[in-house]
């Protein structure tokens, strides 16, 4: 570890810290329906969806709305693929994507995980890319935001369970936010080196005479939305590792500033919303600690290397002519600080884009990314999903506060009752079910295992890692599970849809529940919600429910690695 | 009550696909071509009139007259239609015996490294397979090996990799990194080529 490592650390939360209001602030504009400057385009999609967009929605509405919305658009992406050889923008004349990829690709960027078991130079035409993939960037991204908007709303109105308008959430989010953002973003992208074309792949004649053929498209704009919607789909199968997606360290600060953008704005949007801005930073606060120890221990990890390929004679050491350290899977431009804090970001929120390949981390530097998954993603947390987890964990911590001291538990004014509660319970568990149910099955099934490309803990680690993934709708791998059987097609995309709708339907449930509620002043008994003490606590539940229900899981893989790594043991 | 969502749920589905899938990226197309058409199209570098490579994707390189880029896992070897690592865990055994053994052997052989002191970047593979860079250690490690199939001093060699050597962007972003595609071609450009395989084959 290096006195310039955590200088790049300490800006990048610098940066993410100075966001959060000027972001919030629009943010809330945006949501109110006062940021008007596209007009005549958001009139011109509600008048042809014939849409009233002030009219304020039941929560089985909104979710209901929600619901049809991403089914259209995730049926419309099947057809695409599976018709992508007779569509235009196909230089490379690509066949048709297989039935059960497609299914597996339409729920995965349906989703918003971007789990990518193809590899996107030989699968998928400009078309397929652009149109489909680029597209669900934004949209499955704009659901997400007005899911966490939505249940801000529940929270800070009595409105008889009213939570909103799904159709305008979804066009103000798309149009006011996602689209200016990405737009300018990409064109730092491209000054950076990102390619943005539309032409066929180039074949050339290496300085030493060899044949080398490089990959093209329209990659920048879909590289902006990708990081700016925590989606984290590559255009490559590198993804952000690939120098065409990611050439520079700058782009690569970018990247990571954009994973983390709306997620920190949307907290701070939180705290304005209910009237607490206090209470949006004490949860800023718990996200940011949690943040930091997650990078901190990555770093640590990665710095320290493999002490296997230590005593073999590779030195480990950080210097100012190289980065040290473990740099199996990692490029020499991010060396191991860039590599480490973005294996971090892009786990606490859900993206999934990675600029090294989480599989060939240290065991404990790729615990790490596994177990922010597994946290539900409330770190930050991907656009929207971030929050509304978060929130549902804040109840909970509420909830167990209020029984600490024998008090009915209330959290802004509201009291939180049975039915709240097990919405709450609904969500947390919903994730230990799926998760460890999957990833038990799979390494009892042949069709599980056939796919492994480590044995040992490891192999165990690449299956728990892709069910926590696909569930916590991340889309980062352990990158040596070839997910294209039938078996884990199907499997990871079932796990997908459970992790996205399975979880929404309860969050706005609660929203509604929220909404119904009278709010209440303070009293003396109140739990407080500001200040450290709130934040630790928050913190510890959210620890302890991941722990509790994660521990014996991670134990069988990266724990029991790390020591034999150490012992010098292969597989 | 749902059936009147179905058709706002279609038009949608198509107007956002629309605005999002063909007039954004068609924008920021036509930007980029526009203000930042080198990028663009690939950062693409030509030596004599001809491209021979991206200054942003590896390629492999055999000759001891060349500095040697990483081990790839894309592929053969920079194949770039086909980016990725090798995605071996740390505690794997082809990666320990086979793949990092290897490159460590062939390093003590071709360029007398001394085990213990091999930069990590150079017998390892990189995450795209495609990385264009060497750390500076990896590029002076090969300084002997080109200096002598050069017929030049080790000092003259050393100081063209100094004077490639990218430092942190800014000052502090990432880390300090040779191009090794660039730093070739300054080789070719300053230096005539003396394989001593094969004799009198200068360029």
């Amino acid at each position: 570890m290096t006195a310039n490592g955590w200088l790049q650390i300490l800006f990048f939360s610098l940066a993410i810290f100075a966001v959060a209001k000027p972001l919030g602030l629009y943010l809330v504009a945006v949501y109110d329906g006062r940021v008007r400057w596209l007009g005549p385009i958001e009139r011109g999609v509600y008048a042809l969806s014939d849409v009233d967009p002030d009219e304020d929605q039941h929560w089985t509405r909104y979710a209901g709305s929600m619901l049809l919305f991403s089914l259209a658009t995730m049926l419309l992406t099947y057809a695409v693929l599976r018709l992508q050889h007779l569509l235009p923008l196909n230089p490379q004349h690509l066949p048709a994507v297989t039935d059960r990829q497609s299914f597996e690709t339409a729920a995965s960027f349906t989703t918003n995980t971007n789990w990518q078991s193809y590899s996107g130079e030989s699968t998928m035409s400009y078309f397929s890319q652009m149109t489909q993939l680029a597209y669900h960037n934004f949209v499955s991204a704009a659901v997400g935001m007005g899911i966490a908007v939505a249940f801000v709303r529940g929270l800070a109105r009595q409105s008889a369970g009213k939570l909103g308008n799904f159709w305008a959430d979804l066009v103000r989010g798309t149009l006011y936010v996602l689209l200016p953002l990405s737009l300018v973003f990409s064109l730092v992208l491209v000054h950076q080196g990102v390619i943005q074309n539309f032409t066929p792949y180039l074949n050339l004649t290496t300085l030493e005479g060899a044949k080398q053929t490089l990959a093209m498209g329209p990659v920048a704009s879909q590289e902006a939305i990708k990081q700016l919607g925590t989606n984290g789909g590559g255009f490559f199968n590198a993804n952000s590792a690939h120098p065409f997606e990611n050439p520079t360290p700058w782009s690569n600060f970018w990247a990571m500033f954009l994973i983390f953008a709306i997620p920190s704005g949307l907290v701070w949007m939180f705290g304005r919303m209910i009237g607490n801005r206090r209470h949006g930073w004490a949860v800023w606060a718990a996200m940011f600690l949690l943040f930091f120890s997650g990078v901190s221990t990555v770093y640590w990890a990665e710095a320290r290397g493999n002490p296997i390929h230590a005593t073999a004679g590779v030195n480990m050491l950080a210097s100012a002519t190289q980065p040290g350290g473990n740099m199996e899977g990692k490029e020499v431009r991010f060396g191991i600080v860039n590599s480490a804090l973005f294996a971090t970001i892009t786990t606490d929120a859900s993206c999934g884009a990675v600029n090294a390949m989480h599989d060939s981390f240290t065991p404990l530097g790729g615990l790490v990314p596994l177990l922010n998954i597994q946290l539900g993603e409330v770190i930050f947390g991907g656009v929207g999903a971030g929050l509304y987890g978060m929130l549902a964990m804040i109840v909970l911590t509420v909830f167990i506060a209020g029984l600490m001291v024998g008090r009915t538990p209330e959290y802004l004014g509201k009291k939180i009752q049975a039915r709240e509660i097990q919405m709450v319970m609904l969500f947390a568990l919903l994730s230990s079910l799926i998760i460890l149910g999957m990833t038990a099955l799979s390494v009892i099934l042949p069709a599980g295992l056939a796919e492994l490309n480590n044995s040992g803990p490891h192999g165990f680690s690449e299956i728990l890692y892709a069910f926590s993934s696909a569930f916590g709708n991340n889309g980062s791998a352990f990158g040596g599970l070839t997910g294209t059987t039938y078996y884990y097609n199907t499997m990871l995309a079932v796990t997908m849809l459970f992790g996205r709708f399975g979880l929404i339907v309860p969050v706005l449930a609660l929203a509604g529940f929220m909404a119904e509620k009278k709010i209440v002043p303070e009293s003396i008994g109140t739990f407080p919600v500001t200040g450290p003490l709130f934040v630790l606590l928050l913190i510890g539940v959210i620890l302890i429910v991941g722990a509790l229900t994660f521990f014996p899981a991670l134990a069988l893989g990266p724990i029991v690695e790390h020591f034999l790594m150490d012992a010098g043991r292969l597989f | 009550m749902m059936r009147k969502q179905v058709r706002p749920a279609i038009v949608m589905t198509l107007l956002l696909c629309i605005i999002t899938g063909f007039i954004y990226p068609g924008v920021v197309t036509g930007l980029a071509q526009l203000v930042f058409s080198r990028q663009a199209n690939g950062s693409l570098v030509e030596v004599n009139g001809r491209v021979v490579g991206s200054a942003l994707i590896g390629q492999t390189f055999m000759q001891p007259y060349y500095f040697h880029s990483r081990p790839s896992a894309a592929g053969s070897g920079y194949d770039a239609t086909a980016s990725g690592g090798t995605n071996k865990g740390p505690t794997d055994r082809k990666l320990a015996d086979t793949l990092v053994a290897q490159a460590i052997d062939s390093a003590v052989k071709i360029d007398h490294v001394t085990k213990g002191q091999i930069p990590g970047d150079m017998v390892t593979s990189s995450a795209s397979g495609l990385d264009p860079h060497i750390s500076p250690e990896n590029a002076h490690q090969q300084v002997p090996r080109v200096a002598t199939s050069r017929r030049v001093t080790v000092e003259v060699i050393q100081a063209l990799v100094d004077a490639h050597t990218e430092t942190r962007q800014f000052g502090f972003f990432g880390e300090p990194r040779v191009n090794v595609l660039l730093l070739n071609i300054a080789l070719d450009s300053a230096f005539s080529r003396i394989d001593p395989t094969r004799k009198g084959s200068a360029k």
